[in-house]
């Protein structure tokens, strides 16, 4: 518990002039869920890509379960991101495959064989509700299932850190509801690790105010009350490229800043 | 915003880049993991989806070239060989340079538009993200579907430009099947073949490595897409013409 399994120490970024992150420390520890918030523009998808090596910020380090990759190079960074499952904001799915193939793309990578990637990927597919859209192609697929089937591709190597970005926007109640329970489930249930990228206060709180159970043969759901307090969500919030929250939901709500009043309204 | 790098330091840092990722694709070609399904994938799109473009076009360049040379050679009385003047013009420059343009306008287009919107949707760096390098699931296959397949498709091209010569020989001319078949078997040496080879391995690569760095360059959505496929067509032709005169410089300084 004592060491992070994320952290980042004072990283910056530029992008061309202007710096996107400007001095951003945080570490998220085993079992934690950090959600970001902050206005459109603000850095939340940066931090992820950092986190992730896709991209390398211009000053600062990074560190993922104690290792420092800000340096790593694409070769070393693959057993780095095979510990990580990202979900991006636009679903990224490879266009030319079918979900089955989608879903199973890092099982193909590691030389799984065949009757284990099928069975791998109905069961993935089956968490998010998604078994009968096995043979589509993703042009087929509407933008809650894109989100979902990205989900279900992401969860596969069974990562034990997940990078959520923004993976409710713009979908309808239920369907954000579904994808808020899986990923409390696999908080609570499966102790991932979690980041959560998101501008959506409302799935921001229900994350921190609701909690999974397994009770033997189903997962129930709950609501933190008066006597209950989640103790492993926390909020991380973004303006003009520096933290200006971080805290639990209870501190969040009873701010006094005028920003984050507004953001929260 | 949108123009083409013109400063002589973009120019040179373009090329750096260029080469940088040639080594990287030639590098990692002899490394695991082999896509051979993408490997075949690309080789079927580069060779049989060219074929009946290379085909049109050798037939045609080949009838058309037949007719030219035969007015010229009327002039000096030696019409007898036409045969062997459109073999050794198709085989040593005609064969590789059309075939390869007309290739880095069909493929060269095609890989720069998937790989730039595959690069603006995020889909690179979901690969990346499963623990794939682009370079040897999408750029190395590309660089040996057009290497391997630009010398088929150019025999495709010389044969049918031999095949158009005779139909315009036998049925414009009048001159023999026998004697113009004769002369243009006579008239190509084993370095016409082989420089009729070399060539369009050395555009395939070309091409594929061009329209790669283009498309994987791309910036500014779905215009900068278009913008990517553009320069991959214009860049590649270009260099296409330029490779081919110092190609055929050395190959004519070694077939002394
Ligand atoms: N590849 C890039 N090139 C140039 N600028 C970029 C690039 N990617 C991001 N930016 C800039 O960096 C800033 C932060 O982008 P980022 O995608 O991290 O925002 P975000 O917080 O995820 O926003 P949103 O909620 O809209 O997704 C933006 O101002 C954006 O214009
Ligand atoms: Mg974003």
């Amino acid at each position: 518990m004592t060491e992070p399994i994320l952290e980042m120490k004072n990283v910056v970024k530029y992008y061309g002039d202007t710096a996107v992150l400007n001095g951003i420390s945080f570490s998220v520890f085993r079992g934690e869920t950090k959600i970001i918030i902050g206005a459109s523009g603000s850095g939340k998808s940066t931090i992820l890509k950092l986190i992730m090596g896709l991209d390398k910020p211009d000053a600062g380090r990074i560190f993922v379960e104690g290792e420092d990759i800000t340096k790593f190079n694409e070769r070393q960074l693959v057993s780095v991101r095979q510990k990580i499952g990202m979900v991006f904001q636009e679903s990224a799915l490879f266009d030319s495959l079918p979900v089955r193939e989608n879903v199973a793309y890092r099982l193909y990578e590691l030389g799984v064989d065949e009757d284990e990637i099928d069975a791998k990927v109905r069961q993935s597919l089956g968490f998010v509700g998604l078994e009968e859209a096995i043979d589509k192609m993703p042009a087929e697929l509407s933008g809650g299932m894109k989100r979902r089937v990205a989900l279900a591709r992401a969860l596969i190597g069974e990562p034990e850190i997940m990078l959520y970005d923004e993976p409710t926007a713009g979908l309808d109640p239920v369907t954000s509801k579904k994808i808020n329970e899986l990923i409390i489930t696999l908080r609570d249930i499966k102790s991932v690790t979690g980041v959560f990228v998101t501008h959506r206060m409302r799935d921001a709180f229900t994350l921190a105010t609701e909690y999974a159970t397994n009770g033997g043969r189903q997962i129930s759901f709950h609501t933190e009350d008066n006597f209950l307090c989640i103790a492993n969500t926390r909020f991380l919030m973004l303006r003009d490229g520096a933290i200006i929250f971080e805290g639990p939901d209870e501190v969040l709500r009873r701010s006094k800043d005028e920003y984050i009043k507004r953001f929260l309204a | 915003m949108t123009k083409m790098p013109v400063s002589p330091k973009a120019a040179v840092k373009e090329v750096q880049d260029v080469s940088s990722l040639a080594a990287k694709a030639f590098a990692s070609m002899f490394r695991r993991p082999f896509y051979v399904r993408d490997i075949l994938t690309q080789m079927d799109i580069v060779g049989v989806g060219s074929l009946t473009v290379v085909m049109l076009t050798g037939f045609f360049t080949g009838a058309v070239l037949t007719l030219q040379s035969s007015k010229t050679l009327t002039t000096f009385g030696a019409v007898a060989f036409t045969g062997q003047l459109v073999a050794v013009s198709l085989v040593r420059e005609l064969g590789p340079v059309l075939t390869s343009l007309m290739i880095a306008g069909r493929v060269g287009s095609g890989i720069a538009s998937e790989l730039g919107s595959m690069l603006v949707t995020e889909q690179i760096n979901a690969m990346r993200a499963l623990g794939t390098d682009p370079i040897k699931k999408l750029v190395v296959p590309r660089l040996l579907a057009t290497t391997s397949m630009l010398p088929v498709a150019t025999v495709m091209a010389d044969a049918m430009g031999i095949i158009g010569g005779l139909f315009t020989s036998v049925f414009v001319l009048r001159i023999s099947a026998n004697l113009y078949l004769a002369r243009a078997w006579n008239g190509l040496s084993y370095m016409d073949l082989f420089g009729g080879l070399l060539k369009p391995i050395v555009f395939g690569a070309t091409v594929a490595i061009v329209s790669c760095h283009c498309g994987l360059r791309t910036y500014g959505g779905t215009q900068g897409v278009g913008r990517s496929t553009t320069q991959a067509v214009v860049v590649s032709s270009i260099l296409i013409i330029i490779f081919n005169l110092f190609l055929t410089r050395l190959i004519l300084v070694y077939t002394r």
